[in-house]
């Protein structure tokens, strides 16, 4: 049987019927990534020492973005300064996967300290499209989207911190669900911009998203940012009636993206009115600024947050005899150019005459941004735009031109300043290459969204697997 | 020579069970080095803080203790700077710029002068870990880290510059620790657990900062030992530059750190992974309530220090408003606390019996106060009194009250004519006659204009008029 060929949902349910052993699932899966991913370099360590365990998820193998962290298992974010670094615990989904029997059968690839939007910023290497290994996967959860377009693994768990689950799931045809801020704990997720950011899924399927999100979600008293969420059950996500319900397109930042994008995306309109859909098009204040407030605030956060890496505590450390500055200098130099270049801007804009300048300002335009996007989902049951406003790139091709990558984000950002879920679907294809589409809802209202995404999975049809 | 010296002092809250944001233990004290640790505190990636809700409430204790006001909202920020004691490279604390607001400003601490020390914020912050040089700070090839300190729960509190002689900055650090001991946070059982920085400056010099200094008789000591140094420059013609000097505790000098022209850049933003700390009204409440001391004792100091009767004391002291009051305002004036207790226990306390909403501030009443040491008519201070209750001045001025003297002495001789009789026969018996008159006349009455009246008055029976 090709195992990768089926969900997440089939797998458990073919474990819980005993049609196969869990313990069959999970060696099939092994030596998929053994065999196939010296092509894409999604994972960075593989776990081959793995137990099955029992409950909804027993003998599920997942593949666990490698800034999560895991007991026992490295965890280096992607970086060189964590290249040893074994955390002796478990983040909090983590340890929800693992009550339910889920096996992490691999640290996913991703772009250091998940700073960047194509999966090429790795101390481990760039993560290849599966869909053309001469183009960049997305990112920075480039290895947890890569691995499951692929087949690696049936599915994964990213973060999102600016888009970093909906780029590499546009970019690589899968479904990848950023929650409410707050709706998932951040207990273990190694920070990049704690404001910002959420753990989330990326899947083959709305369902296999829907059933993972369900078991990740929850307070936690170990985050005090975390929220209760409302409970609902796949049930209430099949049942999603489309008819009548209102969508708007947010047409300052849908206009400004490439001409095969645009293509898709009004197919994509098409087949959502098919099903019954009301589109309407409105213009956000601020949306346009959004990007750089996004910047601000991110590398603000990432400047204190990557403080503690200097080798004294863990990680790599620095052995040389020179006073502890030297010391600082001469671990921190392990960083990857991208995440120096974040932690000097974020150092600068919070410094003195610059705070009110860049911080607040940026903090400003965080709050009308939200109110803004609030306002239009009273009157709207979802925001639509495309994912990502290009084509996955050629790897190395815009290594010189950052601006662009950082243009990019342009439409994923919104919802982490908003702190509001966002679902990217796969919208098909445009020159062989995957395109996808973004759907925006009010907080907590994941339930909601994953009805209306199943809703339109089922008129696109479900993603197959890139064959490698 | 006077100075201006204001400290910044780091309580640690000894009465806690556990650090600040993680559940390690707050005892680190005799404990192996980095064993009182745990992910959170250590800082490792991913970990996120958790505030311990028992520290601020022991914060809000001593934010009240020193009749400062808590803000019912707080921020906490991070001060970013590398230091190996800081396992994150950067403090969590409290920020009173860029929209950050500390836990609690204001309140005072009173010097045995009377003189206050003003207070003029206190936040909530961690301590950081303890770094060793097994051979001295300045002949050290190495250093060793201990973080069993490390995350702590330290109330910071900054003073204005308030304090004029080194041994007002020691007084007032030893009246903070005893204050402190009082309340059920015993520093002083705890070395270590009162730390603080001292600014001082000079007429005509500027401000130097003074860090390192451990115990209070180094504090006087490195303070008398700035006020030579500054003055001597001052002297000589040279100017004392804005710097940061460190306490030799072994030479007993002060060194320069470092001039604030490179002032260190701290980079403040608010903590993302802590929500804003807010303080329930009820919260204060029941600190409020925990921190007053049972009725008797009350009583018992009143007595003591402004020689009030028990029993007036006991009334004042029962009633929680009648006590807050006398509190509040005998302070400032406690020359009148016996006009003011007897004023509360009685007139003010029967306006609360009849269902009057006394209100809560206690200006005024010190007016009423003296009015009723003066001796004013029960008229007079009811009338203040309603003055006070419904919120307008109070102003009270002695009236010259126009009491028709002789005719008071009139009806004293008309009422007593035996003691009349005795005081005509011997002249010592004229002061019990005196005795009735003023009682009658009132206290405020001119004794002296009265008493020659009564001369005149056994004079003209004398002389049979």
């Amino acid at each position: 049987m090709r195992l990768e060929r089926l969900t997440a949902l089939e797998l458990v349910e073919e474990v819980k019927s005993e049609a196969i052993k869990a313990e069959e699932v999970v060696e099939y899966f092994l030596d998929r990534i053994k065999r196939l991913d010296p092509k894409l370099n999604s994972i960075i360590t593989v776990n081959e020492a793995v137990r099955v365990g029992k409950g909804a998820l027993a003998g599920l193998p997942i593949v666990v973005k490698d800034n999560i962290s895991t007991k026992g298992i490295r965890t280096t974010c992607g970086s060189r300064i964590l290249e040893n670094y074994v955390p002796p615990y478990d983040a909090e989904v983590v340890t929800k996967l693992k009550r339910e029997g889920a096996v992490i059968i691999g640290k996913a690839n991703m772009d250091e300290f998940a700073m960047g939007s194509s999966g090429e910023n790795s101390a481990f290497g760039p993560t290849r499209n599966p869909w053309d290994l001469t183009r960049v996967p997305g990112g920075s959860s480039s290895g947890s989207a890569a691995s499951v377009a692929a087949g690696l693994a049936p599915i994964s768990l990213g973060t999102d911190t600016g888009g970093s689950i909906r780029a590499p799931a546009s970019f690589t045809g899968t479904v990848g669900l950023k929650p409410t801020y707050g709706a998932v704990s951040r207990y273990g997720l190694i920070a990049y911009a704690n404001s910002l950011e959420q753990i989330g899924p990326i899947g083959r399927s709305v369902k296999d998203v829907a059933f993972l999100y369900r078991i990740i979600k929850g307070e936690d008293e170990k985050d005090s940012t975390s929220l209760p969420s409302p409970d609902f059950s796949l049930k209430d996500v099949e049942e999603f009636e489309a008819r009548g319900v209102k969508v708007a397109v947010i047409s300052n930042l849908a206009e400004k993206v490439d001409e095969p994008v645009k293509k898709r995306f009004s197919r994509s309109l098409d087949l959502l009115v098919e099903a019954g859909v009301e589109i309407d098009e409105v213009e956000i204040e601020v949306a346009e600024l959004a990007l750089a407030s996004y910047y601000v605030i991110a590398c603000s956060e990432a400047s204190s947050n990557l403080a503690r890496y200097d080798g004294v505590r863990f990680g790599v450390g620095c052995r040389t005899n020179t006073s502890w500055r030297e010391a600082y200098r001469e671990v921190r130099r392990l960083f990857g150019k991208e995440v120096k270049v974040r932690i000097m801007l974020g150092a600068h804009m919070l410094s003195t005459g610059y705070f009110e300048e860049y911080y607040l300002k940026a903090v400003k335009v965080r709050r009308l941004l939200r109110e803004g996007l609030k306002r239009i989902l009273k009157k709207y049951h979802f925001l639509l735009m495309p994912t990502m406003p290009v084509l996955p790139w050629k790897i190395g091709e815009k290594l010189d031109d950052p601006l662009y990558v950082y243009l990019s984000d342009a439409l994923t950002v919104p919802a982490n300043l908003a702190g509001l879920p966002a679902l990217s679907l796969p919208a098909g294809f445009e020159e062989g290459l995957p395109v996808g589409i973004q759907l925006m809802a009010d907080e907590f209202q994941e339930a909601r969204l994953l009805g209306m995404g199943l809703r339109f999975e089922e008129k696109v049809g479900r993603p197959e697997v890139a064959e490698l | 020579m006077k100075a201006k010296i204001g400290l910044e002092i780091h309580v640690q809250i000894v009465s806690l069970r556990t650090k600040l944001f993680c559940s390690c233990s707050a005892d680190y004290r005799d404990k192996p080095p980095n064993t009182n640790v745990c992910p959170v505190c250590l800082g490792l990636p991913g970990t996120l803080p958790v505030l311990n809700e028992r520290a601020v409430e022991e914060a809000v204790k001593i934010a009240l203790a020193l009749s400062a006001r808590v803000n019912r909202t707080s921020y906490f920020f991070r001060k970013n700077y590398f230091y190996p004691d800081l396992a994150k490279n950067f403090q969590i604390t409290q920020y009173d710029k860029a929209g950050g607001l500390p836990l609690a400003v204001g309140g005072h601490l009173k010097l045995s002068s009377g003189k206050k020390v003003r207070i003029s914020r206190m936040h909530l912050e961690e301590d950081p870990g303890r770094i060793f040089y097994e051979t001295g700070i300045q002949e050290a090839r190495y250093s060793l880290i201990d973080y069993n300190r490390h995350g702590v729960a330290l109330v910071e509190i900054v003073t204005e510059p308030d304090m004029e002689t080194p041994k007002e900055a020691r007084e007032f650090l030893e009246r903070l620790a005893s204050l402190l001991d009082d309340i059920g946070i015993p520093v002083s059982r705890y070395e270590g657990a009162i730390r603080c920085d001292a600014n001082i400056s000079l007429k005509g010099g500027a401000r130097v900062e003074v860090k390192n200094i451990t115990g209070f008789s180094a504090v006087e000591k490195a303070l008398a030992y700035e006020i030579t140094r500054q003055s001597n420059l001052l002297k000589r013609g040279i100017k004392v530059e804005r710097e940061t000097r460190h306490w030799d505790e072994r030479r007993k000098i002060t060194t320069s750190l470092r001039k604030k022209e490179v002032e260190e850049e701290y980079r403040y933003f608010p903590e993302p992974d802590l929500p804003p700390l807010s303080i329930p009204e009820s919260l204060i409440k029941k600190v409020e309530e925990g921190l007053e001391k049972p009725a008797e004792q009350a009583a018992e100091e009143y007595e003591k220090l402004y020689g009030v009767e028990r029993t007036v004391g006991m009334r004042i002291a029962k009633e929680k408003r009648l006590r807050r009051l006398f509190e509040r305002a005998v302070e400032s004036s406690p020359d009148r606390a016996k006009a003011l207790a007897s004023l509360l226990a009685n007139e003010v306390a029967f306006m609360i019996k009849r269902g009057v909403s006394i209100p809560e501030r206690p200006e005024g009443l010190l007016e009423i106060a003296k009015a009723r040491q003066d001796g004013a008519d029960r008229e007079i201070i009811l009338d203040l009194l309603s003055d006070w209750v419904e919120g307008r001045q109070v102003v009270y001025r002695k009236v010259e009250r126009k009491v028709d003297l002789d005719s008071v002495v009139g009806q004293v001789f008309a009422e007593n004519p035996k003691a009349v009789e005795e005081a005509l026969r011997n002249p010592k018996a004229i002061n019990y006659l005196m005795g009735l008159a003023i009682k009658k006349a009132g206290k405020g009455v001119d004794k002296k204009e009265l008493f020659s009246r009564i001369r005149e008055a056994l004079d003209r029976r004398r002389r049979g008029v």
